[in-house]
C-alpha cells in the first residue's frame, strides 16, 4: 500500500510540476519538454488506475505525435520569444487572481461532492473479467462504433485541413521534371571529340 | 486503493494550472495551445478516475475521443499558426485581428 501511495504522489507531483513549468518556463523548447514530462506522469497515474490502454495511447499520441509536433513548430518558427515573454510579469497578478478563484470554486465543489442515489444502476459499460484493452476493444467496436468512426473522420478532416493550410507552391525554386528526364536521349547527351596531341579544341 | 478525491484534486490543480497559463502567456500562441492541452489532460484524468472507481468503462472510451479531438486541435492550431507566421512574421495574439491571409 505504501509503495502504491508513494508512486501515486511521485506521479502526481511530477504531473503538476511539469504543468507548472510548461506554463512559466521562459524557453518554449523547455516548455515542450516539461509538457512531455507531464504527459508521461499522467500516463503513470492512468496505469495506477488500471487503465493501461489509455496510458499507452497517451504516450503514443501525446508524447509521440502532439509534443513532437509542438517541438517541431517551436524550432521551425523564427520568433523572438524573449520579447513575447517580457510582459509576462504584467499579467501575473490577473492570472494568479483568476487561478486562485477557480481553484477555490473547484475546492468548494469537491467539498460537497458525492455520488447520487442508485448510480450503480446507471452504469453504461460494466467492467467484466476481460483485460482492459480487450474490454475497450469490445466496447468501441460494438457499442460506440459510430462515435469511433466519427473520431476517425475528425482526424481525417484535421489531416486534410493541416495539409491544405500549410501547402504552398513556390515558383522561384528548381523542381524535378520527370517527363524531361524520361524523354532525354542518351545518344545526344554526350559528344565525343578527337583531340590531337599538342592542340586544343 | 488510493481515494478518488486524490485524483480529482490532481486533475483540478492541473486544470487551474492550464487556466493560469492561458492568462499568463497572453502573447505566445504556442504556450496557449500547450495550456489547452494541459486542461484537456486534466479532464482525461477525471474521466479515467471516475471510470476506474465506478467500474464503468465508458469513461475510458470518452477519454479516447477527447484524445482524438485534442490531437486534431493541436494539428489544426499549429497549421494555422505556421500559416499566420508566414504572412505576418509574428505569433503575437494581439496582432491577430484580420481574417485575411
Amino acid at each position: 500500500m505504501t509503495v502504491v501511495l508513494f508512486t501515486f504522489y511521485a506521479f502526481a507531483v511530477s504531473t503538476l510540476l511539469g504543468g507548472l513549468m510548461t506554463v512559466i518556463s521562459r524557453n518554449p523548447v523547455h516548455s515542450v519538454l516539461w509538457l512531455i514530462l507531464s504527459f508521461l506522469s499522467a500516463a503513470g497515474l492512468f496505469v495506477l488506475l488500471g487503465a493501461e490502454f489509455v496510458a499507452m495511447l497517451l504516450m503514443i499520441v501525446y508524447v509521440g505525435a502532439v509534443a513532437v509536433l509542438f517541438l517541431f513548430v517551436v524550432m521551425m518558427l523564427d520568433v523572438d520569444f524573449a520579447e513575447l515573454k517580457a510582459e509576462m510579469s504584467k499579467y501575473m497578478p490577473l492570472a494568479l487572481l483568476i487561478g486562485v478563484i477557480i481553484l477555490m470554486q473547484l475546492a468548494l465543489a469537491l467539498g460537497v461532492w458525492g455520488f447520487s442515489d442508485g448510480y450503480q444502476g446507471r452504469i453504461l459499460a460494466p467492467v467484466g473479467t476481460a483485460t482492459n484493452t480487450a474490454a475497450l476493444g469490445m466496447l468501441i467496436y460494438d457499442k460506440y462504433l459510430i462515435l469511433f468512426q466519427l473520431a476517425g473522420l475528425i482526424l481525417l478532416v484535421a489531416m486534410i485541413g493541416a495539409i491544405v493550410l500549410t501547402l504552398r507552391h513556390r515558383v522561384d525554386i528548381k523542381r524535378q521534371s520527370p517527363v524531361a528526364q524520361m524523354m532525354r536521349d542518351p545518344a545526344l547527351a554526350m559528344e565525343l571529340k578527337d583531340v590531337k596531341p599538342g592542340q586544343g579544341l | 486503493m488510493i481515494g478518488l478525491e486524490h485524483y480529482l484534486t490532481v486533475a483540478a490543480a492541473l486544470f487551474v494550472i492550464g487556466i493560469f497559463g492561458l492568462f499568463l502567456n497572453r502573447k505566445n500562441i504556442i504556450i496557449l495551445l500547450m495550456s489547452i492541452e494541459l486542461m484537456l489532460l486534466a479532464v482525461n484524468i477525471n474521466f479515467v478516475a471516475f471510470s476506474a472507481y465506478l467500474g464503468d468503462l465508458a469513461g475510458q472510451v470518452f477519454t479516447l475521443f477527447v484524445l482524438t479531438v485534442a490531437a486534431a486541435e493541436a494539428a489544426i492550431g499549429l497549421a494555422i499558426l505556421v500559416c499566420f507566421f508566414r504572412t505576418r512574421g509574428t505569433i503575437d495574439v494581439e496582432d491577430v485581428n484580420v481574417m485575411k491571409g
